[in-house]
């Protein structure tokens, strides 16, 4: 007798929990639904802020950074004396090791015609050091810029370089405009 | 003329190094000039496109989310109905092949709690749909049914699952005392991810390094620790850290349905007694416990007195820290750096992120005040999570003296992760009918 009562109370209190904890549920799920929600979105930095420290290639959950360097090609002058494929002062105008200056070898260049090269990135060279970058932009046109390859990208919940960047450079980005370069956007948008 | 000019520097190296000193002097603060302007090409050569990859389509993350939504109501079908232990255990394989080594790990709901906690905390975070559901979807499935998600689905839980080769019965008291980590850890990550600070629940997952098989020697190491420990302690993960088993276990206690060892009555045979790797089969009670009821009673008393107590003790205590658990955020660590640097006026190089700031052109005082916002959102998160802790502490102990009469072994509904091992062992079929009043045998005389 006494123990069915006390199973009925337990009961109930459990029916009564179970009952606030759905409604708890149902309110986190309508309250954000409505509020702000959006599709998925993606990590990218803003080559305005990048300042090319280099925590790139360090600082990503793979091995090798899912941030590369990408040539807006447009944007390259072609230069036979490229500062973000040669060292500053190269003993030789040539394409020997000692002369470049990427540390992976990952820029290839081919002579178009006199005077002109074109730069080439092979990305699976690349480490996102950022190198490249720097140099192309403090001498040069800037067409080199680094910037997360969305496929090798991994979208973790929070970006590891995101973390350690000293500039905040790393935002998520709505995925249909999910690349952020510097003479690359205007392009699209004219055409 | 000017461009007449450059090219023809473009032929001889030391003038357009010159030149391009010059120029870039000049156009220090106009960077959409290009200092080369791309040439007029005589042999027809295209510029190639820019090399950047295509996204993949939105409908794969709603076709994972459908097919999230299939496995579970599978495993708890299995759990529940089919009771198949079998089931239960090739339907992990396939999760933990299918979202831990295929994607990568990555979408999973024991990280959503940060997700969510951030959604709340900070509007202008937008949280993309998939998170929200996979945060709700396993919660209500456990409100209804019991923790099935763990017992299936958690790619986390299959990997540990697959190691238990020889698990060994922990004490009640390293049950308890290891069983408050879980609270701590969520109190953490809600603190991080409150102030828009930090995941750091994904930041130390052990396992996802396996799952994609890329990740520095230090997760590679906490995982095989985990591993290896797994053999003997059960899934060490789930019972000891993860933060969103707290959720489970709670939501769990009060579930609707539950595994149940036994199909019909519990004939007391005593054949499940060990086959729960995890502890979380509760004995039926013996009867002469019961006559410390009043000792108990008065304990209880106590502990009502003292958690209060712990709450604000604790409550003060971790709020004494909390400039320390701000260090984590990047805003204060930078004003504190640059506060030094400025005190010390020393000739010392700043570190790169204090010369960036200064280039940004935002001044000292407006990252003070924004540091000093953040700090104070610390302070009184850190109160909370104390006084959280603190009353998780008190809870626990003031559990420890209810004692609740019981006839049959029952799978103890919070730590019961439902991977149906224990049905196996259950000679009891369905709908057998005890034909006789069963004594329970009472636990002080079993080993006279």
């Amino acid at each position: 007798m006494d123990n069915t009562r006390k199973f009925k109370r337990r009961e109930f209190i459990n029916t009564s929990l179970r009952l606030g904890i759905g409604a708890g549920l149902g309110a986190i799920a309508i309250g954000l639904t409505t509020r702000s929600v959006e599709g998925k979105t993606l990590w990218q930095l803003d080559t305005s802020k990048c300042v090319q420290c280099g925590n790139c290639a360090i600082s990503c959950v793979k091995q090798v950074s899912a941030v590369k360097c990408i040539h807006v090609t447009d944007m390259c002058g072609y230069c036979d004396l490229c500062s973000g494929y040669l060292r500053s002062n190269p003993k030789d105008l040539n394409t020997a090791a000692e002369n470049r200056l990427c540390p992976t070898g990952a820029i290839s260049r081919h002579f178009i015609e006199e005077p002109y090269f074109e730069y080439k990135i092979t990305e699976e060279l690349c480490n996102g050091c950022g190198k490249c970058v720097k140099n192309c932009g403090a001498f040069g046109n800037g067409s080199l810029q680094l910037q997360i390859q969305q496929d090798q990208c991994l979208n973790c919940n929070q970006c590891a370089i995101a973390r350690t960047c000293p500039s905040q450079a790393f935002s998520r980005v709505d995925r249909d405009s999910p690349y952020i370069l510097k003479g690359f956007e205007s392009k699209k948008s004219k055409g | 003329m000017f461009f007449k000019h450059r090219r023809i520097a473009m032929k001889n190296r030391l003038q357009i190094i010159i030149l391009a000193l010059v120029i870039s002097l000049l156009t220090f603060n106009a960077f959409s000039i290009q200092r080369f302007p791309k040439p007029e090409f005589d042999s027809g050569y295209k510029t190639p496109a820019v090399q950047v990859s295509k996204i993949q389509p939105a409908v794969f993350e709603f076709l994972d989310l459908g097919l999230f939504i299939l496995i579970m109501s599978l495993v708890t079908w299995m759990v529940l109905k089919k009771r198949s232990r079998k089931g239960v255990f090739w339907i992990s394989v396939f999760s933990l092949l299918y979202f831990g080594f295929y994607r990568n790990g990555c979408i999973c709901p024991v990280g959503s709690v940060q997700n969510i906690t951030m959604a709340i905390f900070n509007p202008g975070y937008t949280i993309p749909l998939t998170a929200i559901a996979f945060f709700i979807i396993p919660l209500g499935f456990t409100l209804f049914f019991g923790r099935t998600f763990c017992a299936g689905v958690c790619p986390l839980g299959a990997i540990q699952d697959l190691f238990a080769f020889r698990p060994i019965s922990l004490k009640p008291w390293i049950r308890y005392l290891f069983g408050l980590i879980p609270f701590i850890y969520l109190g953490l990550a809600i603190l991080y991810s409150a102030t828009a600070t930090d995941f750091i629940i994904c930041r130390y997952d052990p396992f996802v390094g396996f799952f994609r098989h890329n990740a520095s020697s230090m997760m590679f190491a906490i995982g095989g620790i985990l591993l290896v420990t797994g053999i003997f302690i059960a899934r060490p993960y789930c019972r000891f850290f993860c933060p969103y088993g707290v959720l489970l276990n709670l939501v769990s206690r009060v579930s609707r349905r539950h595994l149940s060892i036994a199909p019909s009555a519990c004939i007391n045979c005593r054949l499940c007694e060990n086959s729960c790797p995890y502890d979380a089969i509760d004995k039926p009670t013996g009867l002469e416990v019961k006559n410390d009821n009043r000792e108990l009673v008065k304990r209880l008393i106590v502990y009502w007195f003292i958690t209060p107590a712990l709450v604000v003790l604790l409550g003060w205590t971790a709020s004494k820290y909390h400039d320390s658990l701000a260090l984590v955020n990047f805003k204060v660590r930078l004003a504190k750096e640059i506060m030094l640097l400025e005190k010390t006026e020393s000739n010392v190089t700043p570190p790169i992120e204090v010369t960036t700031f200064r280039s940004s052109g935002v001044s000292n005082e407006a990252l003070y005040s924004e540091a000093a916002a953040i700090l104070e959102k610390f302070r009184i998160g850190s109160w909370i999570l104390g006084g959280f802790i603190g009353l998780v502490f008190g809870m626990t102990l003031a559990r420890l003296t209810i004692y609740r009469y019981k006839n049959d072994y029952t799978a103890n509904k919070g730590l019961c992760l439902s991977c149906a091992r224990c049905v196996e062992y259950c000679p009891v079929k369905e709908g057998d009918t005890v034909e006789t009043e069963v004594v329970p045998v009472p636990v002080g005389l079993e080993n006279p």
